[in-house]
């Protein structure tokens, strides 16, 4: 049924259709809503046999989720930002261990500075934990993300990560088709757990792994991720079948036919993109976009062979590397390894910074002009950091960065770009 | 507060010991470990040292927990000597499901298993989390508490060695005053760990008001079958913490486990009690007091103590602790009061 509903409230909805059996929260913006709708749907009998459990911090809410899921219960739970680190740990020990829990990101910045708005630092900082990791672009592919997700996570026996942005999208109105439960029956079988804690067949899991055997473990577990490449797409075919909507897979093309440039991006960040590049092609330009839905694994071979008519590549991305430049776009400039494309790197968007279509249209612009550095930051203020960076180097005891910028900006609100 | 678990009124102790011979008692009251038909939930061949307690400990424990269930038992295990000792990849000691996923989140993950258990209408199947001093009093200690005020159904045991045995003997929050480890080192004006720091789990365990927690010794193995079984027969969240003598990091002798064990509860230092839903409910009288020095001369971690009148006072010091716990658990009583 198309439902006007919050983002949030729409994947809340999409869970209690996977009838989930075990589900832990602990509150962090912005992804408080999903499972607080997730209690709701419990308390009034719209999600039966399932267990909703409050822990005491994100560490323990997939500890609980490690134990629930070994135990062959299907799993659930949903963080952000600082929860996500907080849980690190645990990130690492459940994809470990083969355990297909479903957990929903709704990105957020990581502090110092504390920030609760939307860049994926988060998720970023645990791509290479084991999960699965795949990105919304929309709320109604977040809702059917979360449906993919539990069928992607028990075929492979590992977990999943659906990413949506923090606000953007947890907290947008949008309208959602929200499927039926005769539809997600059909689509998604009962999990049936490839490893299960019984006492009528007692194995130990979670044994000490020597020098030995580590590689070939872990060398497996790469193995699950690159096996993920075929699935993620297979699973995109039988939700279309069932659901008539083209939602998921490994990545989105949009007006990639003779596209000489090409903006690599994920999430929501792809529809403002995408509305800029409709009104640059009616003044001729050739700009296409690529937004990734799967960003672990990551797909090297896909993005090589839809870049190959690319002479330009610009990739957009909500996080940055300290010390190093872009994420995303170093896993582009690997996927065009050997190839002679130029790959610009822009970092935006963090910690919430609004990415206006007008600011683009002027990087794009310069990109095009051949005057964009590398890497570049949308709409940084350069004017503040250069002061500020005078400011550090005169003295010693200048006094914490963050606080400085404040008290120079005055307490206004953010700058209009 | 008396001895409500008094049972037994004529003792048949083993030769120099204050231990109940198994054939003396009559069979409903015999050991686990004494039927030919035991539980084995941990099977010989593991790489604990000699004379460890915790596996000892945890044999004894578990056996309990499977006789008391049925066999129907998951367990859960932190990182630790237990989790490392009993699974060097590929083999495995335990013959009942295990899992071991973390140092800190041992409680949070059988929480996890209580709960699939629960809503796949399994409740017969019940969850023994594990853990060291260290990943319970310590990195375990937020998990700990969640699971606590949350009163999963789930028995944690501690197996409590007073300090981070399997790192190379480093000091916890349970390591006692003076003790030298590794981090607390025999040099300085005030050799060994101090006093005045360091936390008391099974009072903080009761101050959660779960319904059932006993702290419990090696030297006292019927009455920590007992307490296991007791447990078992209660739903919600239950603690034991569990005394362990560990000769590698103790320094004491492979064969005084249980001697130390012993001496730890008949000094004071070490109170055996039982509580339920906060309030104490029984204890085990001390039979014949020992000063503190008995229990720490045969051990090298306190042997500062003993070198020159430096260490007068503080065993002075640790003596009055011991003093203390006699006091405020009334270990002192009529030892016709005194149970098994």
């Amino acid at each position: 049924m198309l439902e006007q509903i919050e983002g949030s409230h729409a994947v809340a909805k999409a869970i209690a259709l996977s009838r989930p059996e075990v589900i832990c929260a602990y509150p962090i913006t912005p992804q408080t809503h999903i499972v607080e709708r997730c209690a709701e749907l419990i308390r009034v009998g719209a999600i039966r046999n399932c267990e909703f459990i409050n822990v005491e911090s994100e560490f323990a809410a997939l500890s609980v989720a490690i134990g629930s899921s070994a135990a062959g219960a299907r799993t659930y739970t949903a963080t952000a930002s600082q929860g996500l680190l907080f849980m690190a740990e645990a990130v690492y020990n459940a994809a470990g261990l083969g355990l297909p829990i479903v957990m929903t990101i709704g990105n957020r910045a990581i502090g110092a500075p504390i920030n609760i708005w939307n860049d994926h630092s988060d998720s970023m900082a645990l791509r290479d934990a084991g999960w699965i990791q795949l990105h919304a672009e929309t709320n109604q592919e977040a809702a059917d993300l979360h449906i993919q997700a539990f069928k992607l996570a028990e075929r492979l026996s590992a977990p999943v990560m659906v990413c949506m942005d923090g606000f953007i999208l947890t907290h947008a109105y949008e309208r959602v088709e929200i499927p039926t439960q005769d539809q997600v029956d059909a689509f998604l079988p009962p999990y049936r757990p490839r490893q299960i804690l019984d006492p009528s067949d007692p194995y130990s899991i979670g044994a000490m792994v020597g020098p030995e055997a580590f590689m070939e473990v872990r060398y497996l577990a790469h193995d699950k991720l690159l096996q993920a490449l075929g699935v993620i797409p297979e699973i995109q075919k039988e939700f279309e079948d069932i659901f008539g909507r083209d939602s998921g897979g490994l990545f989105h093309s949009y007006r990639m036919e003779d596209a000489k440039t090409v903006v690599v991006t994920m999430g929501s960040l792809a529809g403002t993109v995408k509305d800029l590049v409709d009104d640059l092609h009616k003044d001729g330009a050739r700009i296409g976009v690529i937004s990734l839905c799967s960003y672990r694994p990551f797909p090297l071979d896909g993005l090589r062979y839809a870049l190959r008519g690319a002479s330009k590549v610009i990739v957009l991305e909500k996080s940055l590397a300290p010390g190093f430049g872009g994420v995303l776009a170093s896993d582009v400039r690997m996927a065009l390894q050997g190839v002679d494309t130029h790959v610009h790197t822009v970092i935006a968007g963090l910690g919430g910074r609004p990415i206006t279509r007008k600011s683009l249209a002027r990087m794009f612009a310069r990109a095009e002009r051949g005057e964009l550095k590398d890497p570049h930051f949308l709409d940084l203020d350069l004017d503040i950091v250069r002061r500020e960076i005078d400011n550090q180097r005169g003295q010693i005891t200048a006094g914490p960065i963050a606080e400085n910028i404040l008290r120079e900006i005055g307490p206004c609100t953010p700058k209009a770009v | 507060m008396s001895g409500k678990t008094s049972e037994q009124k004529i003792k048949f102790y083993q030769k120099g010991t204050f231990t109940v011979g198994n054939r003396l008692v009559d069979e409903a009251r015999r050991s686990v470990q004494g039927s030919m038909e035991r539980s084995n939930a941990i099977t010989s061949g593991h790489r604990a040292c000699q004379g460890c307690g915790e596996a000892l400990g945890a044999r004894y424990a578990l056996d309990a927990a499977m006789r008391a269930t049925g066999g129907q038992i998951i367990a859960v295990n932190a990182t630790g000597c237990l989790e490392v000792f009993t699974t060097p990849y590929p083999e495995t000691s335990w013959q009942v499901p295990w899992l071991h996923s973390l140092f800190g989140n041992a409680a949070a993950v059988a929480s996890g298993v209580a709960a699939a258990m629960r809503v796949k209408g399994r409740e017969q199947v019940r969850v023994v989390a594990q853990g060291g001093d260290g990943g319970t009093t310590d990195i375990g200690f937020g998990c700990l508490s969640g699971m606590f005020e949350r009163n999963d159904d789930v028995l944690y045991i501690c197996y409590d060695n007073e300090a981070y045995m399997n790192t190379g003997v480093q000091r916890s929050s349970a390591t006692p005053p003076t003790a030298r480890t590794a981090t607390t080192p025999a040099a300085g004006p005030k050799p060994g760990n101090v006093f005045g720091t360091g936390k008391n789990l099974p009072l903080i365990a009761m101050a959660h008001n779960i319904p059932y927690v006993a702290t419990a010794s090696v030297a006292h193995l019927h009455d920590l079958e007992r307490k296991v079984e007791k447990a078992m027969a209660i739903r919600g969240a239950r603690y034991i913490h569990v005394f362990v003598p560990c000769p590698l990091g103790w320094g004491s002798a492979s064969h005084d486990t249980i001697r130390l064990a012993r001496l730890a509860s008949e000094c004071g230092l070490f109170p055996l009690f039982e509580a339920e839903h906060g309030e104490i409910t029984g204890s085990i009288a001390i039979r014949r007091k020992v000063p503190v020095e008995d229990y720490l001369k045969p051990q090298k971690r306190f042997a500062h103590l003993f070198k020159d009148g430096d260490g007068i006072e503080r065993i002075a010091r640790l003596q009055r602790m011991a003093d203390a716990n006699i006091k405020r658990f009334d270990l002192q009583r009529d030892a016709k009061e005194a149970p098994l």
